[in-house]
Order: C-alpha cells, then structure tokens, then sequence
C-alpha cells in the first residue's frame, strides 16, 4: 500500500527538528505524536504539515512552539491520590533512614508533581535533607515549574487529591490566591533544582534514591522506553525507587528485569532485590 | 471494506445499557478485536470490564498499554486517558488535554484506529449526550472502514448518533438491536 502524504510529511518533519535543531522525537509512539503535530500546524494555520517543515528550518524562534506543541504540560497536584499515600507509608520510611536524599522528577512539565512531593516529604519531616533534581526537555515548561503560578480553578481537585492523599493540613496552607491565580509557597522549592534534561538524549547526571517519572514514558515506543528504564536504573542507588504512571507497561522492556515491584498496580518499583 | 479486523464502538450517556446488549449479541467467534470507548464517568474501569462481562461471551478486559488487541477480546479505554492503537495494533494510552470535553475521546480512539486498521474497520457510534465520535467515524469511512450508527430515534439519547450522521453519514443506521446481528454476519460471512 502507499504511503500517506501525511505519513511521509510527518517523517520529513521529525528529520527537520533532528537534523536542524538536535531534537529526536523518532522514537516516540507514533499515534499520539501523529495527532499532536496535526494539531500542531492547524493551530498555526497551516494547511499541511509541510507549512511546519518550512518554518522549522528558516524560522528563528519557531523551535519553541513546536516544543510547546509536542510536550505535555497536563498534570495535576496529587493525581491518583493512592500513589502519594502510598509513597509516603512505603517509601518515605525507607529513604528517612538516609542522611541526604536524592529525588529526580523526570519529565516534570509545569511542577504539579514536583511541588506535590516537595509537600508531602515536608509533612513526614524530611524535606530539609532532601535534594529535589526537577527536569524537562522543555525550557518553557521549566520556567512554569519555578514560577508555580496555576489557575485558581484547579484548586479545588486538586485539594481534594491532597486530601485522598492523606495530607495533614488544607493545600490553601501551601499558596496564596489572587484574582484567578494561585501560586505555591516559594519554599517548597528551596530543594529543588530546575534543568534542562532530555531523556531521548542526555545521560545520568545524579545518584537518586528515587526517581518520578510518572506518564512520561507512555509517549515513548519500546526502544525509547527501554533507553529511560536504563537511564533511570544506572541513575538509582541499589534498593532506590522508581515510580511511574498507574496504567503504564513495563512487561515489554528488557530493562524491567532489574526492577522488583513494591506495589505492581500503583507502578512502584525498587532497583533489585529480585526474590 | 476488506474483512473487518476490528470493531470500535463508542457511545456516552446511556451507553452501559446499550452495550450490554450489543456484545451480548456478539457471536463469540467473531475474528476481530472489540475495542470500546464510553464515558461513564467512574473512574473505575474494572467495575465496568466486569459489568459487561456478565452480559457476554466474550472475554471483556482493560485495554493495557502496549498490549496487543486480540481477536474475539473486548477491550475497554480506561478512564482518565486517551486510548489510541498503533500501527502494529498494539495499545497506546495518553494524557493529552481532553477531546470534547472527554478523555478517554472517541474521537482520539477512532482517528488513530482508522489509520491503524484502514479499511478492515467498524465504526459504530451509538446513544450519547454529547458530539464526540462524529469527527473519528468520518476518519474511519475517509480510510475505508465502515459506519454504523445507531437510529437516533432508538438511542437512549440521540445527540451523539446525530451528530455522527450530520457528520460522518453512516453505512448503516440502525436500531441497537440489529446491531450484533449485522456485525457477526459482517465478520463471520
């Protein structure tokens, strides 16, 4: 059968944004890309995707919002409420055995994940012995992370979450709202570490004891998801902690193998200690 | 149309009663992956594989991630995320904004079936408040799949089948009764 024009639009695309400006997005998991770059061009106006290619090679500037169009910033604080409750009952007893932690967030988007365990180790007391590494390959969702400014309409799911997650207090104690805004208390990240990282491309850059990379992968096809579980294997400490999204898959990766699950359905794993 | 090498069904408000008797009417050896997408609203989709288990043969489960759809399977979006299915016709799950205020979108759903499946695919869009579904059924028939939509007039709500049929057109517009019928016949012939 022949190609679709769009078929072959989309691969002189994603050879553009490689060859041009060092992003590989080859690898990712084609139906969801193939719809985010559709969207891509009709919300520049464009008729195909070859307005895209045009741009993306002469146009200064324009790397950004192809950026802004392929990631996704959606998240929420305290998303699956039963995760963080799990994490803290689970994990956090172990890591408070160490005298300094180190927690990478991989994929971080606008920082609800980030600031949702900024808070959560706070209340188990162990926030000020913990080192927070939050990253992304997108700069422009990195700023948003540090200025931890959202929409006020959030609010209200997301105190709801921190309560399912078993918080100690209301999440207001933790932002002050204005007009239709709430920002998070800028000391929640006094820990944390905002770069820039790619998990297409970079390598280890820490020893964590737990790595945070929840609904990252899902984007990813199998080479590339087994390219960031060995990244994050070679990043964790022996007995470290890894935890991603609840309906991801692992069972096709090579690399899960050195992963045992502390919790298999809510996707919590630890470096070794196979039985 | 070649021979149908999967079924995705979509529907909303009303749509747990309709497919209970749709798969219920399925023929168990029926050579296609079932793939359906219904707003419920629960967050909870093993609640849903099991109330649908009760009312067919066939085997009802959890559409995983990176899972293979089988044949004679019925194969349920979960809730919270998009579910789209790969070339090689295997599962993929996103967090993308909602589509028509929806997620899981059969319109996400449609759309990336229709690529993967062309036109060895069903379409079918039954009782549902909302438009979701219209735009993924004119990507299936734009492939070459086929489209059923469930009479308007016999849907517990007919938004969603009108919409399909102002938008898409259907192959086949018929009541929910008549539609298991027509799919064992299709994929069984």
């Amino acid at each position: 059968m022949a190609v679709s024009p769009d078929d072959i639009e989309i691969e002189l695309f994603l050879r553009a944004l490689q060859q041009r400006h060092g992003y590989d997005f080859s690898q990712y998991a084609p139906a969801s890309l193939k719809r985010r770059i559709v969207q891509l061009s009709h919300s520049q106006g464009m008729r195909t995707i070859s307005g895209l290619i045009e741009r993306v090679l002469y146009e200064p500037g324009f790397m950004s919002v192809v950026l802004e169009g392929l990631s996704v910033p959606v998240s929420e604080m305290f998303r699956d409420p039963q995760v963080f409750r799990a994490l803290r009952d689970h994990v956090l007893p172990v890591l408070a055995s160490y005298s300094q932690v180190n927690i990478w967030l991989a994929g971080c988007a606008h920082g609800q994940e980030v600031y949702s365990l900024a808070i959560l180790l706070e209340e188990a007391g162990l926030y000020d012995r913990c080192q927070l590494y939050a990253t992304d390959f997108n700069d422009a969702a990195l700023w948003q992370a540090q200025e931890a400014i959202y929409p006020a309409r959030e609010a209200q799911l997301w105190s709801r979450n921190y309560a399912a997650a078993g918080g100690a207090h209301s999440l207001a104690d933790y932002y002050s709202a204005r007009y239709e805004l709430i920002k998070l208390d800028e000391r929640l990240r006094r820990n944390v570490i905002f770069a820039n990282h790619n998990l297409v491309t970079d390598d280890v850059f820490c020893e964590a004891h737990l790595v945070l990379c929840r609904n990252v992968l899902i984007y990813f096809g199998d080479t590339l998801q087994d390219r960031a579980l060995n990244l994050f294997r070679d990043s964790l400490r022996r007995g470290g902690f890894l935890c991603l999204g609840i309906r991801e898959s692992i069972d096709f990766a090579p690399s899960a193998r050195d992963f045992s699950a502390v919790d298999a359905k809510l996707r919590i794993y630890q470096l070794g200690n196979k039985s | 149309m070649t021979s149908p090498r999967a079924i995705v069904i979509g529907c909303s408000a009303g749509g747990l009663t309709a497919l209970e008797v749709l798969l219920g009417g399925l023929d168990p050896r029926i050579p296609a992956a079932v793939l359906v997408c219904c707003h419920t609203g629960s967050s909870d989709v093993e609640i849903l594989c099991e109330l649908l288990a009760r009312h067919t043969q066939l085997p009802v489960v959890e559409a995983g991630e990176r899972a293979a759809a089988r044949n004679g399977t019925v194969h349920v979006a979960p809730s919270g995320y998009h579910l789209l299915v790969e070339h090689d016709e295997r599962f993929a799950l996103s967090v993308d904004p909602k589509v028509n205020f929806s997620r899981p979108s059969i319109d996400v759903l449609f759309a990336s079936a229709a690529d993967a499946y062309g036109a060895s695919l069903i379409g079918i869009v039954m009782t549902g408040a909302n438009q979701d579904g219209a735009c993924g059924l004119a990507d299936i028939r734009r492939c070459g799949g086929l489209s059923i939509v469930q009479d308007p007039a016999d849907a517990e709500v007919r938004t969603m089948p009108q919409a399909a049929l102002d938008i898409a057109g259907a192959d086949h517009c018929i009541p929910l009764a008549a539609i298991a019928p027509l799919l064992n016949r299709l994929c069984l012939s």
